[in-house]
């Protein structure tokens, strides 16, 4: 009985423990869905009888959200697309390819996961800076900037993480193909591209969580030109000395949450297993 | 660990020897071609941008020189001997040291805690917390920081009015980001939220990892729950735990989003920067390109020595081959 009794006090806890994590999410719709006298009261209720989309009408309207909202997407896209293509080649070379200094390459990319990217911010400025000389697609202050160091950041973990997937496909399976005639190019295309795709999909959704939170490198990058912001710096707009517009914060915190939210939830089987098994190695 | 094994020691191909030299010089020309598009990419933007922060933190390099208005002057090591000097460098790393222990802590006492509850209840209960804690980690940082300024707002923020209507009266208006301490805790707070959630699917999955068998037979042999815990089941999360807390370690000393946003760069006069926020405002609030290098260096350095750690507890169940 009293076992019984301590685990029906566990899930009590377990209940409110949850409520209270998911609590500052659940402010976050709730003040986006206020009505503006609502939010500016300095008598905060933790609900509202006339929820109203005014917040993100201002924010995506106004303010130019959208635009910000688009270009998030373009550079997470395009980091994701591009990580995709070359962490699946590399992997593919380095659990399917016998070649001299493959250890050593597999212990770089291990060491390159721990280089604290933060720590770039200097030289990178400076190398977009150079870079945008000769190709100003690439430059500062543009989104190129943006995909390249994202793309870059991205690639050590993805390719370590692939290369688990591409090993669990079995050798016999190629050899199969190879006697049946297929050349190694279609076998790696055609078979074994599709056999390691849940393994991509989890690796991109970190690429595109990495590239669509980015704080740092938006902010040093794009300087000038505000019409190529990303969100994450773009919010910070409604920061007024006078008085913050948390309506439109709260609005635009939400818009940028959800699609890793909806991610996030696509694909956590995958992303927890395919974690564990990056941790494990 | 329960989850699926994602890396198998890969199988040996089964060629004969002699073929194994020529299949060899042909993998090598395919290897390289496979792997030149992401080596070229991280030669150029990932290595090459680390020899520059060194080359850049050996010279006096300040606005006139990154506009290339001025010749470069080599200083060898001074701007490191500069910040070491200086007292607000001794201050902003004690912080970030203490900062990065506090959220570290946090974190791993949070999520271990939870990891031990989830194990312990129903599955409904149990999806809540794990839906609740997957959503605090998919929060984008800067989403999260606004939140948690907002929850804490001096005017408009929920705590106040709650704190207010328990009788703390003097709680009304007051700005939870003045105060260094009060500052960086509401910060650390945010931190824990969005950091746990990994502790606590590592952790859970490590709990889940024991077999009953193991846990039963100690309390056949007649060992109490707390022996069983800290005598059975601690010994065996031991080297997960580990992995967590370098991991924490790792993000939280290099904590830079939430800072910049949560005390506005660093707080009233500087008082909460962390090392990474001070290398961004010495060098682009500052100008001071090479000062800021050499502060990047030093935290380059302070994380090798925690990866050497981390490489050194992967290496163990990690086939290189």
């Amino acid at each position: 009985m009293t076992r019984r009794r301590s685990r029906l006090l566990a899930e009590i806890v377990t209940v409110l423990v949850a409520a209270a994590v998911a609590f500052p999410l659940y402010w976050m719709v709730l003040s986006a869905l206020k009505p503006a006298g609502e939010i500016q009261s300095t008598d905060p209720r933790p609900w509202t009888w006339a929820p109203t989309l005014d917040s993100f009408e201002r924010v995506l309207t106004v303010d130019g959200f959208a635009r910000y909202f688009l270009n998030s997407v373009v550079v997470a896209t395009a980091v994701v697309a591009l990580s995709l293509l070359m962490s699946f080649l590399s992997a593919v070379a380095l659990t399917r390819f016998r070649f001299r200094g493959r250890t050593v390459l597999l212990v770089m990319l291990l060491v390159a996961q721990m280089v604290p990217i933060e720590a770039l911010t200097i030289p990178l400025f400076f190398l977009m800076r150079s870079v945008g000389d000769v190709v100003p697609a690439f430059g500062l202050n543009e989104l190129g900037s943006l995909v390249l160091v994202h793309l870059a950041f991205s690639l050590p973990f993805a390719i370590w993480m692939l290369r688990g997937f591409v090993a669990a496909v079995p050798v016999e399976l190629e050899e199969a193909a190879r006697i049946d005639g297929a050349s190694r190019l279609r076998f790696t295309w055609q078979i074994l591209f599709p056999l390691v795709l849940p393994g991509l999909v989890a690796t991109s959704v970190l690429a595109f969580i990495h590239a669509w939170n980015d704080f740092l490198f938006a902010k040093t990058f794009i300087i000038s030109k505000t019409e190529n912001q990303t969100l994450p710096q773009a919010i910070l707009v409604f920061f007024k000395p006078e008085e913050n517009d948390w309506g439109a914060i709260m609005a635009s915190s939400t818009l940028m949450t959800v699609p890793v939210l909806v991610f996030f939830v696509l694909v956590q089987r995958r992303l927890v297993s395919g974690l564990a098994g990056a941790v494990k190695g | 660990m329960a989850t699926r094994e994602l890396t198998p020691a890969p199988a040996r191909t089964a060629v004969p020897p002699a073929r194994r030299t020529r299949r060899r010089g042909r993998d090598g020309r395919s290897a390289a071609l496979y792997l030149a598009p992401a080596a070229v990419l991280l030669l150029g933007v990932l290595a090459y941008p680390i020899y520059q922060l060194v080359v850049i933190s050996l010279y006096d390099y300040g606005q006139a020189e990154a506009a290339g208005n001025a010749p470069l002057v080599f200083l060898g090591l001074e701007n490191y001997a500069d910040l070491l000097r200086r007292t607000q460098f001794w201050v902003v790393l004690a912080k970030t040291l203490g900062f990065a222990a506090v959220c570290v802590v946090g974190s791993l006492a949070v999520g271990t805690a939870l990891a031990v509850l989830a194990s312990r209840v129903r599955a409904v209960p149990r999806m809540l917390l794990f839906l609740a804690a997957l959503g605090a980690w998919a929060t984008p940082a800067v989403a999260g920081s606004y939140v948690w300024l907002f929850l804490f707002d001096a005017d408009f923020g929920l705590v106040n009015e709650v704190l207010a209507g328990l009788g703390f009266d003097g709680m009304a208006g007051h700005s939870w980001t003045f105060g260094t301490y009060s500052a960086f805790g509401l910060v650390a707070m945010e931190v824990i939220w969005c950091s746990f959630p990994f502790v606590m699917v590592t952790m859970y999955a490590g709990i889940k990892g024991i077999p009953d068998e193991v846990v039963e037979a100690a309390s056949l042999d007649g060992a109490s729950w707390p022996r069983i815990a800290t005598a059975v089941i601690l010994p065996m999360l031991r080297p997960l735990l580990l992995i967590a807390t370098i991991q924490s370690i790792i993000w939280d000393f290099k904590v830079f989003t939430q800072i910049y946003v949560m005390t506005n760069g660093g707080g009233v006069a500087g008082r909460n920067l962390v090392l990474n926020v001070y290398a961004y405002q010495q060098a682009f609030a500052g100008q001071e390109y090479g000062q800021g290098a050499a502060i990047g260096v030093v935290m380059t350095l302070i994380l090798l020595s925690v990866t050497a750690l981390y490489v050194r507890s992967q290496r163990r169940s990690v086939e290189l081959t």
